[in-house]
Parts: C-alpha cells; structure tokens; sequence
C-alpha cells in the first residue's frame, strides 16, 4: 500500500509554506562571500583531483600510479557532477553573476547535455516530484519503483536492468530526455526526439574521444591502462551517482502523489509535497560533500536553488518544523536507505503492491504540462 | 614574440579543448593565476588614487587576452563585491595606443553608488577585475581633421582626455582645445596631466570651467574665444544632455557627442507604469498586470519556461536594462545585464529584455 498522507488543514498548509518561505528569504539574503569561497574551494579541488588523475593515469602502467589515478580522477568526476554540476545548473550561485558559474550556460562532466538536464531534472523531476505519471524520475522510464506502476512480464528483470542502469549510469542520464518508453508505446516518434538526440550525439562523443581516445593516446604505449583508468573512473562514478540519487525519493517511507492529489496545489502543497516524498541520508562532512549534498534531499527538494552546502544549516530548522506539524522526517545511513531501495527493486519484479484486480492502463503521462495557476501572489 | 605565442595557440587549439572540456581551458589557466586565462578578458588593478573628493581612478593593467580600445569608447568592467560581480561601463582616460600596457579608469561615487564607493574605500592593488570588449562609436575618425574641439562635462571627461592623449601621443600638429566644464574646482578631473600635456604640445590649449563658482557657460562666444575660429573644427563632447545641446547650438562644424543618464531609480511600487522592450523580438508592450513572464506572453510571446514559481530557472533570461522586483523576496534590482527569472519578476518600471 502506498504510504498514507498526513492529514493537514488547509490554514496549516499555508501557514507551513510561510514559514518555509521565511526561511528561504532569510538564507537568501544571508548569501556571500562564504558562499563564493566555499564553492570556489571546491572546484580548485576538483580541478586538482582531475589533473592528478589525468597524470597519474598517464603513467598508469605503474600499479600504484593506476589506482591512484582512478581515485583522484573518480573523486574529481563525482564533485564536479554533484557539488558543482548538479547544484551550480540549479541556479545555486546565479546571485554571484559570474559567467563561469551560470546555470544555463554551465557543461558538467558526463555525457548528459546540460540543457536536457535543465530540463527534465530542474523543471520536471523539481516541480512534479513523486507525482505519478508527471515525474519521469520514477523508474527513469524502465524500472517499475512504484506499486502504482502496472506490473509486466518484463518487470521481472527489475534488478537486472537496476544493475545495467547503474553501471552507465550517465548514459542513462543522457538518454533520459529522449523519453525512450513513450516511444516505445508509440506515444511519440524518435523523428520528435532528432533535436535532442543531436545534442546527446554532440556531447557523448566528446566525451567519449576525451576519456576513451585522446587521453590514452597520449599515454602511448600505456593506452590500454589509461583506457581501463578512465573506464573505471567513469563507472565509479556512476554506481556512486546512481545509489546516492536513488535514496533520494525511493527509501521506505517516501509518499507518491497522484495526479489529482497535485493538482490545484498552492504553494505549501507544493512544499509538503516534497517533504513527505524525499528523504535523506546521514553522515558526515565529506559524505555529505561528495553527494553534492543530495543527502540533504529534503531541504533541497524545498529550496532547489540555495546553495547547497547551507543545506546542513536549513535542516535543524525544517527538522524543527517537521515536529511541530507531525510530519515525518525520513533520514537513515545509506546503508539503511539504499538497502531499502534494492529491497524494493526485487520485490517490484513482481506483480503485487496495491494495484487492483482488474488490469488497467498506465497512469496517463502528461505530455509538458503548463500550470494554469501562478502560486505567488504579486 | 613566437615563444610566446606558440604556447597560446597550443592553449587554444581544438586538440586542447577536447582533453579539457566540457570546462574549457580558461577555468585551468585561472587556478594558476586569474590573469592567465586566454579567452576571458581581465586586468590587474595596479593603483588606486583619489583625485578629487568625488571620483577615484584605478589603472588596471589587463591580460594579453584584451583587444584594446580606441579612445572614446566605453568598457565593461566586473568588480566582485561581496562575492558578486558588479559589472559597470566606464570610458578609460588613457591613450589609445596604450594597447597591451596600463589604461586608467575614473569613475564619480555617488551616495548610492554600489561600485563608486567599493573602488574608493576598499579596492586595493592586486585585485582582478573582468573586462568586456570596448564598444562605442564616440571615436576619432580614422582620418584626423586638423583641428580639435574637445569638450567635457564632470565625469564625462573621461572618453575626450582619452582622445586628447592619443592626439598628443600621436604628434597631432593641429589645434587642440581642451575645455573641461564642472561644478567647482574642486571637481576638475585631470588638471595637472592635461597642463603636462599642454606645456609639452604647443597647439593644445586648455580651460577648466567651474559652473558654480561663476565660470561661463558654453557659448559661441566663449568657445571662440579659446578656440579662435570654430569653422573646421571637429568638436567631441561628452556630458549631460544640456552640454551636448549647448554644443550643437554655438559648434557649425561636426559634433561627436556621447551622454550618459543616470540610473533610473524608478521604484513605484505595485503600481508601476512603463513600457516592456523585447529586444530579440523587437517588440514593445506598456506593462500591465502580472509577473514579466506572463507579460510576455500577453505580449505574444514564448518565452521558455518551466515551473512558474521561481524553481526550476527554465525562463532565467537577460534584463538589458530597467528594475524588477522579485515577488518571493521582495528584492528590487535595477542592474544593468543581469539575468533574472521571468515567473517571479515584477516591472517597476520601464524594463527590456533579451527575448
């Protein structure tokens, strides 16, 4: 069964989205200095990691020289995704007015073109999450996460194609704007998708002559080793990606949301939305660095746009707000969320849940929905 | 120099631009020194004095990536003020053939003036600031007549001592008269360089004017009376409009002329009134109610856009010029070129926009 909803009246709503704007204007404001520096620290590091890599993969015939390679280089390609990448497109530190940090012109390092991210990521993941049939994130379009998500003889394979995913995790990325399951289902054609296609095309082979071609060149006769380092660095990363992004709203405990249940919803909807269907991870600093702070899913599902190394700050406070209004608040290690989310990939392969006897059609998928409503008052 | 530029085209090659992308090579170079980078413009700032109570000048010594300026034009310079960088248009007061060595910029601080007063107080040598490329078409044409009239007024001195060390720097043998217009002598910007320039250039004549202290206002009269006669001279003035108008009025030859406005500061509440420019579009709209975006659309638009509450930064675009408001913060913001988000914005004033 999916997880009941809090109950909340409707002046309690508003009242929490009051508060949490509050919050969101008071962090804004606060924003500075610290904030530059932090990221720029980040980045230098980032960019350190990335050079050692890249050297030390030169010469990765030595053993030692390999593994350190692939560390740095595996390290350097996960900060740049998520502490910068991820958080820097989401308009994090758009305050700052620096060309080099601008989320609508900023390139992170996979394969995945930072436009189509902007899309399906900031706009359709970020304002529909957990909504059924709206939030493409749910499953990416070939896993069934969801009970609500009609059962087929395919699903079966769930842990299998999990496992896939993860392993070319950033090439699932890429494709995931090209919508692969509506054209499947015949609901659009690959000739609706030539656009997109293009820029995955353009950017993926950049990537793959960077990695794969020109830098084990470089190495000469060391090539196959630079190849297997930059191959490594590439997957360590995915897996790392993939386990932090699915604790992200697929733990036990995270709520879904209907169609109708978002619809008409105001601002504090909105937010109690995300709070009831995001989750988070506990740990220390560099854990929490090295998940671009996605640990703090909750917060940044609440304020996509504040940089996220304030997320650690924000959280006392939403905590605070959670008990005052009985909401639940799902934080665990990741050991403990992720375990919950592979329980829940093997046990989606097969039919069951909450879905009713008789067989019915998929949730209807909502081509780009523009909502009629503008929730901010003027 | 071939040692030094094979380097660079190295830097700039394609090959390069592979191993470092998607970042670019820049965002490297700059984690050695800022200065390095060879695609984005920058410059040292290698002094910082106080000429007058109300201005201060900073010479900045740019990166080999700046193009240079010919004197007259303006340049967009970003300051980063509390981690956010503040870009203005300022006019250097140097020569034009000073390309590849220091320029100087001097800028008037007003009370509310974020960068004005950051400069003065607080920018210290060794800063790096960012520049832009230098544009305008205030500029000595290529083919120099014989005689000059250049005429300023207070902070508007800038682009003409520009023309007039470049004239001097270039041997220029015709007439030069230099008239510089402000409200006191406390004011005068560039007194002891201009009388360097005139005790060492024998056709360069000089006047500083001090309106408030019972200094003459432009007229023929005045003007000829420095310049002799004014038939064939090629005047170059730059101030408020009043100066440029009085120029017109009493100049029969050709006039050059550069304005500046101040800043609109145009804060009218939920009741702003207004025209909306959409520059790409080459439209324009009176503003109605709503936030920007919807605006647009009223307007015909369509603007790309996502959520519609402030999250998702799909319809972030460039604001050219006017002041918005922001509805979830409140803020008000009247930057010239920044990036706003359409869905959250509000017109408090005339406002254009890059769609």
């Amino acid at each position: 069964m999916p997880t009941e909803h809090p109950q909340l009246t409707e002046e309690q709503i508003e009242a929490l989205g009051r508060e949490l704007d509050e919050l969101r204007n008071r962090t804004r404001a606060d924003l500075g200095e610290r904030d530059v520096d932090y990221i720029r620290r980040v980045i230098k590091t980032q960019r350190g990691l990335e050079i050692l890599g890249r050297v030390l993969l030169e010469v990765g015939f030595l053993p030692p020289a390999w593994v350190g390679g692939v560390a740095a280089l595996s390290l350097s390609k996960i900060l740049d995704n998520m502490e910068i990448g991820h958080n820097v497109m989401h308009g994090q530190y758009d305050w700052m007015k620096d060309p080099a940090l601008d989320s609508k012109r900023f390139e992170w390092d996979t394969a995945c073109p930072g436009d189509q991210w902007r899309h399906s990521h900031n706009y359709m993941h970020h304002t529909h999450t957990n909504v059924l049939g709206m939030d493409r994130d749910i499953g990416y379009g070939v896993l069934r996460m969801s009970e609500d998500q009609r059962w087929r003889p395919r699903d079966i394979a769930n842990p299998i194609y999990a496992t896939l995913l993860m392993l070319l995790f950033e090439w699932g990325v890429a494709v995931h704007d090209l919508e692969v399951d509506r054209i499947e289902k015949g609901e659009i054609t690959l000739a609706d998708k030539r656009d997109i296609l293009r820029a995955i095309w353009e950017k993926g082979r950049r990537q793959v002559l960077k990695d794969y071609v020109l830098f084990p060149l470089l190495a000469g006769p060391g090539a196959p080793f630079t190849l297997a380092g930059n191959v490594s660095a590439n997957v360590v990363r995915n897996i790392w990606s993939f386990m932090i992004i699915f604790c992200g709203h697929f733990p036990e405990g995270t709520h879904e949301f209907s169609l109708e249940e978002a619809e008409n919803e105001t601002r504090g909807g909105w937010y109690l939305r995300q709070m009831l269907g995001s989750a988070n991870l506990t740990g220390g600093r560099l854990f929490h660095i090295l998940s671009g702070n996605l640990s703090h899913q909750i917060e940044h599902h609440l304020f996509p746009d504040i940089p996220a190394h304030r997320y650690a700050e924000i959280a006392v406070e939403v905590r605070a707000i959670c008990e005052r209004y009985s909401l639940p608040y799902n934080a665990g290690p990741l050991g403990k969320q992720f375990g919950s989310v592979v329980k829940k990939i093997f046990r989606l392969a097969l039919p069951g849940g909450s879905e009713p006897e008789a067989p019915r059609a998929d949730p209807v998928p909502v081509p780009v929905h523009v909502p009629d409503r503008i929730p901010v008052a003027a | 120099m071939p040692t030094l530029t094979t380097p660079r085209r190295l830097l700039s090659s394609q090959f390069v631009d592979l191993l470092v992308g998607p970042h670019g090579i820049d965002r490297y170079l700059e984690l050695i020194r800022p200065e390095l980078t060879i695609r984005d413009a920058r410059a040292e700032v290698v002094a910082v004095r106080r000429q007058t109570e109300r201005s201060v000048t900073m010479t900045l010594r740019p990166n080999r990536t700046w193009q240079g300026f010919r004197a007259g034009q303006f340049v967009r310079v970003g300051v980063e003020i509390d981690g956010v960088r503040r870009t203005r248009t300022y006019s250097p007061a140097s020569s034009e053939h000073a390309a590849g060595r220091s320029f100087e910029l001097t800028l008037t601080t007003h009370p509310e003036g974020l960068v004005s007063r950051h400069v003065r107080a607080a920018l210290r040598p060794g800063t790096i600031v960012h520049l832009g490329g230098a544009q305008g078409d205030f500029v000595l044409p290529a083919r120099r007549p014989g005689r000059f009239l250049l005429i300023s007024g207070g902070s508007g001195i800038t682009p003409v001592m520009s023309m007039l060390r470049t004239l001097c720097e270039e041997r220029h043998d015709g007439e030069v008269t230099f008239v510089h217009y402000a409200r006191t002598a406390a004011d005068w910007l560039y007194r002891p360089e201009a009388e360097a320039l005139a005790a060492s250039n024998p056709n360069v004549r000089l006047a500083y004017v001090a309106t408030r202290e019972g200094g003459p206002r432009v007229s023929a009269q005045a003007l000829r009376s420095l310049a002799g006669d004014l038939d064939g001279a090629l005047a170059a003035v730059c101030g408020p409009p009043s100066l440029i108008d009085a120029v017109r009025d009493c100049v029969p030859g050709e006039v050059l002329a550069e304005t500046f406005t101040p800043p609109s500061l145009s804060v009218t509440g939920a009741a702003a009134s207004g025209t909306l420019r959409f520059l790409r579009s080459d439209r324009t709209a009176e503003i109605a109610g709503g936030t920007l975006l919807e605006q647009a659309e009223a307007a015909g638009l369509t603007p790309e856009f996502g959520c519609r509450m402030g999250i998702c930064h799909t319809c972030t675009c460039r604001k050219a010029a006017g002041t918005v408001r922001n509805v979830l913060t409140g803020e008000v913001s009247d930057e010239e070129d920044e990036d706003i988000q359409l869905c959250i914005s509000l017109p408090e004033g005339d406002v254009a926009l890059e769609i």
